[in-house]
């Protein structure tokens, strides 16, 4: 039995995103009592010598086990779900959960086409008995609320036609509004909100466009301390800057939970756009471990083969 | 209920074939069209542009368009729409107009259906290529734009489920929201614009009960406040649809002159819902029935049609 070896393959299993199950079958599953004991001894990053003489699993180490074992789980389910069950869904728990997860809403409403989020809106009635904006108009209570439901309202024209008269005056009515930071948040501004949650998706990239202009500086640059709204502009402008932002986030060394869960909503949900852009699936190698991984990577390689040849 | 009379068999190619007989020659044969097109639903008048189409090449509705005038013109072409399509002009001719008509923005957001509300904003896009609430944010301002553009973009829980607590908070928001003239508009529109239809009426119910006077009688209908009138506009829409379309009958009768606008618009677009109930009461509102009191303010083949889709015999 070599040991060391065994050892440095346990503390891999649990290295990374997800847990390395096939690793761990291995290992532990047939592992005596003896094996056992040297693992708990050995294994800093699981187990804290206690006082009373025996070798303890932190709690939050069980936590942080529990959430890496359910994180292939969470994908699958994620995956089967039909698109507006799980955009339902998922708003619901952002919500739930409260402030700091209100980017999740935002890149729901803004990223989806639509009749996606039209849709996500009437599984919302089926499921919760309640209409969307309804339960954000109640649960949100700060200066998020007029613009979350205000985006999930919305029902944007999709088609390319764009006036320049209306982009030119409306960047110049952002750029005022950011100008006044100070004197009202941007976020509380009604005209930046009507702009925002109205117009269609190739105006807003031509008002960035024009922004762009004007101001020197992006329109995402200039909402750096803006919070959701900075979000809001970036998802309906440039999706594919937030998406990879998103996933560098959660793909990196010292990521946090929600970072990480970012992870799996961002590539179930956004498949066929990351593998058009030819999104690395070498970084995902490096990080993911495991089913999960093998399912993220599964995932993203099966769109490759849906393509057109 | 409807109030139009269909009959039991029709047939499309037979009806295109007459309305283009009506349209050939100098003359057009008015009695003809509304003989045909009087007496078809939604399902059929589609069916037979479709058969006319195929048949003569041509759009029915460009060549009624071209072969009518004033304002039986009008109720024609607001006829022979699809409701949603029909919806959508209703809007965006209230829009555009230099004062824009709040009222019927606020009457078509409030009166249909989710789903309905839903294919009016199809039909707008697809129609006039900017999303209603666009068009709607762009021409009004203040807390009116933010009432109407919440109005329709609205897609209402369908569900009879009533929370009564929840009735009676909100009954309470909206009256110290009311009592207060410095409003809290944004409560106000927030409760107005995502509740399910049946929470709000056990919300409005709850009011009266609390006050002892209804929420409208609270919102006075000759103020000059903008904000105020449309919130008795929704309000009213919401709560008891038939009654406000009596009253929007009874006004644009009753004036000096008939404001044929609303007239046609609420008959168009009720006939085929429930313009019958809307009728008896009426009735027992003015002890005259609606049929008689619209003979008695139109004329012409205007008036024939109108009464026609009354249900009228011909």
């Amino acid at each position: 039995m070599a040991y060391p070896d065994h050892l440095e393959a346990l503390n891999k299993a649990f290295s990374g995103i997800g847990v390395d199950e096939n690793s761990l079958i291995s290992i532990v599953a047939n592992s005596n009592h003896e094996h056992k004991k040297s693992f708990r001894k050995g294994c800093s990053k699981l187990f804290i010598e206690d006082q009373n003489g025996f070798e303890r699993m932190d709690q939050s180490i069980i936590k942080n086990l529990k959430l890496e074992f359910k994180r292939f789980r969470d994908a699958v389910v994620l995956s089967l779900l039909h698109p507006w069950e799980r955009d339902a869904r998922l708003i619901e728990k952002a919500m739930k959960k409260g402030q700091k997860h209100y980017d999740v809403i935002v890149e729901i409403a803004c990223t989806r086409s639509s009749n996606e989020l039209l849709g996500a809106r009437k599984a919302y009635h089926s499921l919760f008995h309640h209409s969307v904006e309804e339960h954000l108009a109640t649960h949100v209570k700060g200066c998020e609320r007029k613009l979350l439901v205000a985006l999930v309202s919305a029902y944007r024209y999709e088609g390319p036609k764009v006036n320049e008269d209306v982009v030119k005056s409306e960047a110049e009515i952002l750029s005022n509004a950011i100008k006044n930071a100070d004197k009202r948040k941007p976020i509380e501004d009604e005209d930046t909100i009507m702009i925002l949650a109205t117009r269609s998706k190739p105006h807003l990239k031509a008002v960035y466009e024009h922004y762009n202009k004007i101001c020197d500086k992006s329109l995402t640059e200039d909402l750096e301390a803006e919070g959701i709204l900075k979000d809001t502009v970036e998802c309906l402008c440039t999706p594919e800057t937030y998406f990879t932002r998103i996933l560098d986030a959660g793909l990196s060394v010292d990521g946090d939970e929600e970072s990480k869960r970012a992870v799996t909503r961002v590539i179930v949900t956004q498949r066929e756009a990351l593998v058009k852009e030819g999104y690395a699936p070498n970084k995902i190698q490096g990080i993911l471990t495991g089913h999960y991984k093998d399912f993220i990577l599964g995932s993203l390689a099966r769109e490759e083969m849906n393509k057109p040849l | 209920m409807a109030t139009i009379d269909v009959p039991n068999q029709v047939s499309f190619l037979e009806d295109a074939e007459a309305l283009r007989k009506a349209c050939q020659g100098w003359g057009t044969d008015e009695k003809a069209i509304i003989s045909v097109l009087g007496h078809r639903n939604a399902a059929q008048r589609k069916q037979i542009r479709l058969a006319y189409e195929e048949l003569y090449q041509e759009d029915l509705i460009k060549r009624l368009e071209s072969e009518l005038s004033g304002d039986f013109e009008r109720a024609v072409y607001r006829w022979i729409l699809d409701p949603a399509d029909r919806d959508a002009v209703l809007a965006n001719v209230a829009i555009r107009k230099s004062s824009p008509d709040h009222h019927v923005i606020i009457e078509i957001s409030c009166t249909r259906s989710p789903e309905e509300l839903l294919a009016v904003r199809r039909a707008y896009q697809a129609r006039y290529k900017h999303s209603l609430e666009e068009d709607v944010a762009a021409h009004t301002k203040g807390d009116i734009r933010k009432l109407l553009v919440a109005l329709v973009s609205a897609f209402r829980y369908d569900g009879e489920e009533i929370n009564t607590r929840l009735a009676n908070s909100e009954a309470e928001t909206l009256h110290d929201a009311i009592k207060d003239k410095a409003f809290n508009h944004e409560e106000v529109i927030r409760i107005l614009s995502t509740r399910s239809k049946m929470q709000l009426m056990a919300t409005f119910n709850r009011y009266r009960d609390n006050q002892s006077t209804s929420i409208t009688k609270n919102l006075p209908g000759a103020s000059g406040d903008e904000f105020l009138l449309a919130l008795r506009t929704a309000v009213r829409c919401l709560n008891d649809p038939k009654k406000y379309f009596e009253k929007v009958l009874r006004s644009s009768i009753k004036r000096t002159g008939t404001d044929e606008d609303a007239l046609t618009r609420v008959i168009v677009t009720r006939a085929e819902k429930d313009l019958k109930e809307i009728k008896n009461l009426y009735y027992k509102r003015n002890s005259v029935p609606l049929d008689q009191a619209v003979a008695k303010d139109t004329s012409g083949d205007y008036k024939a049609f109108l009464l026609t889709l009354m249900g009228k015999e011909d």
